[in-house]
């Protein structure tokens, strides 16, 4: 199937040329990843060879010569960076291919899994709700914010009935959401009701906005990404702090302490430390000035667009804080729900007026399946049977004022376009091609 | 896109005419099949062809319309022992309905696809669909439910061409599906047996007597919902010197019927749910009943709800009765029956029992 526009007609509206020019679009999909900072590149090149050069720092770490020493000491300073970055001891440093094998190896505890069973919160990273329900574990409800549930992560604590409980793991922050979790009240629950269970974090979004060494404190395992904070895509990290026993999920040559086998990522490793280094040093001034673009932001498009809100914002009953207060949430996220539109004919418009978005469905008749955060939340919207997009705004440190006004007009753009080649389409009345609308015998002339 | 090999031949010759064009692969399916239809493979080649050729490529989950427009209705119409076409159903609700209403909202004029058919100007200067080039492999027959007004937005690129010719231009291009083997009648279902065992998921099906035109009882089978007038095989008869076909399928008696060559022969048959290119057309056609069947010569007389022969405010009439100029064999209840006049679909309707 190809659609096409021929060339000698007006078209309908302007539409970026193909060749899209990428550099032209506002990224408000900082929380799929991040370009690369310049401090990490820097840090990174000389470990990136190139042919017929000489000087470069492209020895293998587990080696004993020369070469292999240099790549070890780079690998040494930025393993004492990440773990300053952190909040840990060097040694506690598991570096990994990324917040997904972090995930893993945290939830399983590597080869062979560990025994006991894992428990995890309905709105995990896939990476860690996956491996919890391949080990049989069990699933805690959340609030109508996206927090776990203390009182049901208690009970399935203190439950004598159910198998003892290797793992707790409860999300720093919320990939979808932006939520943020007080781990120390989880600890306090794993604390008093499973006292020899390990408490995880995924810390992946976070890690660019919130204090680790503080708010992770409490977990004894904490997983982390360099791509979501400026590094690059390939690396990550798993603290497991000292007295944890973690087998590797990687069979191999026994580096990272017998814990991660593979020869190391040398140049993602020392662009990660770059990176996490840069975000410990700016991280104030970061989180206060997204912030504020990020309120501005919600504020226009609920403010100024029929039928748009914060799916987990301050005026949500859960929400304890002050009127506009959003420090519930990481500084550059804005989930928000939009009426009477397509999800992803939102998104091919939102594009084609130079925004990249994120989002995830969520269908009035059921048919096209929300996305399980949503679910958790209990945010299935039904509204005059009508479709309802979920679309999730993420900032960084790059965005801008002008980002946030041409989204703001953007959407507002797409958002009428949409309704209004549905009311001309009369599918208000007419369902006749929405899910679960059908003439049963399929053979209406439509 | 489906990622075959023709609609990234039809993309090439957009291309190659000056047409802006974006690629587009629709997600009809994500349910169990044996085929592996709309699987992440054929998604990869349709998105390779399209870098190839230059042009961005977009996924469009349908899922759920294809769910509730094409593979439910399948569903019933196989319940209610009839034999539906899922093929044209989606043609119908989806790729010229859903797809161009999207493709119009992102401003596009057209939407192309990789049938073997031709949009052509008539006799009387209108768009018609008329068949493709390569006469064994036109797809005019699943295009029907496509309206006059419709195909002023619609661009079927390959209709000149015959398979082979298409294939030299794939490989010519080096678009990596040129080799692919041709897709299959229903994408979402395999073999036969798949057929059964897709059914049973979704519903009971049940065991039937086969009856012989005197009543006698032949044999039995065991699924009802899978049989279909015209059918020979796979009956369960013991072989004898007179092939025998299914005539009737008696759904709430469990029954079957079936009978020489002779008793399948019809001199009319009744359509139904009829839709015009344009206005509704009585007198000579060529009538054909199967994808790849023959048309054959019929004389459309108006129905008992159209006998006016006026057309509704939305270009139906709703039924006619199509008179064979020889005996037919009998039409499955179900099936589409797609009328052409000067080698162009003047209309099309599906077959009534009787």
């Amino acid at each position: 199937m190809t659609s096409m526009r021929s060339g000698g007609e007006p078209p309908h509206h302007d539409r970026p040329d193909r060749g899209l020019d990428a550099g032209a679009m506002v990224d408000m999909d900082h929380a799929a990843t991040t370009a690369l900072c310049d401090e990490a590149r820097e840090a990174m090149e000389p470990f990136l060879g190139g042919a017929g050069r000489k000087g470069t720092r492209h020895g293998n770490p587990s080696g004993s010569h020369a070469l292999a020493r240099d790549a070890l000491r780079a690998l040494d300073e930025a393993r004492e960076s990440v773990a300053a970055g952190l909040g840990c001891e060097p040694g506690e440093v598991v570096f990994t291919s990324g917040g997904t094998e972090a995930d893993n190896q945290a939830i399983t505890g590597g080869m062979p899994p560990r025994s006991g069973s894992p428990v995890c919160s309905a709105v995990e990273h896939p990476a860690v709700l996956m491996p919890t329900e391949a080990l049989g574990g069990t699933v805690v409800a959340v609030d109508r914010l996206g927090r776990v549930d203390l009182v049901a992560l208690e009970e399935r604590l203190a439950d004598p009935g159910a198998t003892a409980v290797s793992v707790v793991s409860v999300m720093l922050a919320n990939n979808e959401l932006g939520t943020i979790n007080d781990l120390g009240a989880v600890a306090d629950v794993v604390g008093r009701h499973a006292p020899d269970a390990l408490l995880h974090t995924d810390a992946v979004q976070a890690a660019p906005w919130l204090d680790l060494p503080v708010r992770a404190a409490d977990a004894g395992l904490v997983s982390v990404s360099a791509h979501k904070l400026g590094g690059p895509k390939g690396v990550g990290a798993l603290v497991v702090r000292d007295g944890t026993a973690v087998r590797p999920l990687l069979l191999g040559g026994g580096q990272e302490r017998e814990r991660r086998g593979g020869t190391h990522n040398v140049a993602g490793i020392v662009g990660f430390a770059a990176a996490l280094r840069a975000v410990v040093r700016d991280r104030a001034e970061r989180a206060g000035r997204v912030a504020a673009l990020r309120d501005r932001l919600a504020d226009a498009l609920t403010g100024g667009i029929e039928g748009v809100r914060e799916t987990v914002g301050p005026d949500v009953a859960a929400c304890s804080g002050a009127p506009g207060d959003r420090s519930h949430l990481l500084p550059g996220h804005c989930h928000l729900l939009v009426e009477g539109v397509d999800s992803e004919e939102l998104m091919l418009v939102l594009e084609q007026l130079g925004v990249c978005a994120s989002s995830a469905s969520s269908c009035a008749s059921g048919a096209r399946a929300p996305s399980h955060v949503l679910a958790a939340i209990g945010v299935m919207p039904v509204s005059g049977g009508e479709d309802v997009a979920a679309l999730r705004l993420t900032l960084g440190v790059d965005s801008t004022d002008e980002d946030v006004s041409r989204t703001v007009s953007a959407l507002g753009e797409t958002v009428g376009r949409l309704r209004d080649h549905r009311g001309r389409r009369g599918l208000g009345d007419d369902e006749s091609v929405r899910p679960g609308a059908a003439d049963a015998s399929g053979r209406s002339a439509g | 896109m489906s990622g075959g090999v023709d609609s990234s031949v039809a993309a090439a010759l957009l291309v190659e005419g000056g047409h802006e064009a974006v690629g587009a692969t629709m997600k009809l399916w994500g349910g169990e099949s044996d085929t592996g239809c709309c699987s992440v493979a054929d998604v990869e080649d349709a998105r390779r062809s399209a870098a190839q050729l230059g042009i961005d490529h977009h996924v469009f989950d349908y899922t759920a319309e294809f769910e509730a427009a094409v593979v439910g209705p399948y569903v019933a119409e196989h319940l209610a022992g009839r034999t539906p076409n899922p093929c044209i159903e989606c043609n119908r609700h989806l790729k010229f309905d859903v797809l161009i209403e999207r493709a119009e909202l992102l401003g596009f004029d057209a939407v192309a696809t990789g049938h073997h058919a031709r949009v052509v100007s008539g006799l009387d200067g209108r768009a018609r669909i008329g068949r493709g080039r390569d006469i064994a492999k036109d797809q005019s027959y699943v295009l029907y439910p496509l309206r006059g007004e419709v195909l002023e937005r619609v661009l079927l690129p390959i209709g000149g061409l015959t398979k082979a010719e298409v294939r030299r231009r794939a490989s010519a291009l080096g678009l990596r599906p040129a080799t692919k083997p041709d897709s299959q009648d229903v994408c979402f279902i395999g073999s036969d047996d798949g057929r059964r065992r897709f059914l049973s998921q979704r519903g009971d099906l049940h065991e039937a007597t086969v009856v012989d035109e005197l009543g006698e009882p032949l044999g039995s089978i065991d699924a009802v919902e899978l049989v279909t007038v015209g059918q020979r095989r796979g009956l369960g008869l013991a072989g004898g010197s007179q092939r025998r076909f299914v005539t009737e399928v008696d759904l709430a008696g469990r029954t079957v019927h079936v009978g020489p060559q002779e008793s399948l022969l019809v001199a009319s048959t009744r359509l139904s749910a009829m839709v015009w290119a344009y206005e509704p057309v009585t007198g000579e056609v060529l009538a054909q009943c199967s994808a790849h069947g023959s048309a054959m010569a019929a004389t459309v007389e108006a129905g008992e709800s159209g006998a006016s022969g006026e057309a509704g405010e939305s270009g139906e009439r709703d039924g006619v009765v199509l008179r064979w100029e020889e005996p037919h064999r009998r039409v499955a209840p179900g099936q589409s029956v797609v009328l052409y006049r000067d080698g162009c679909v003047v209309g099309g309707g599906i077959a009534e029992p009787g």
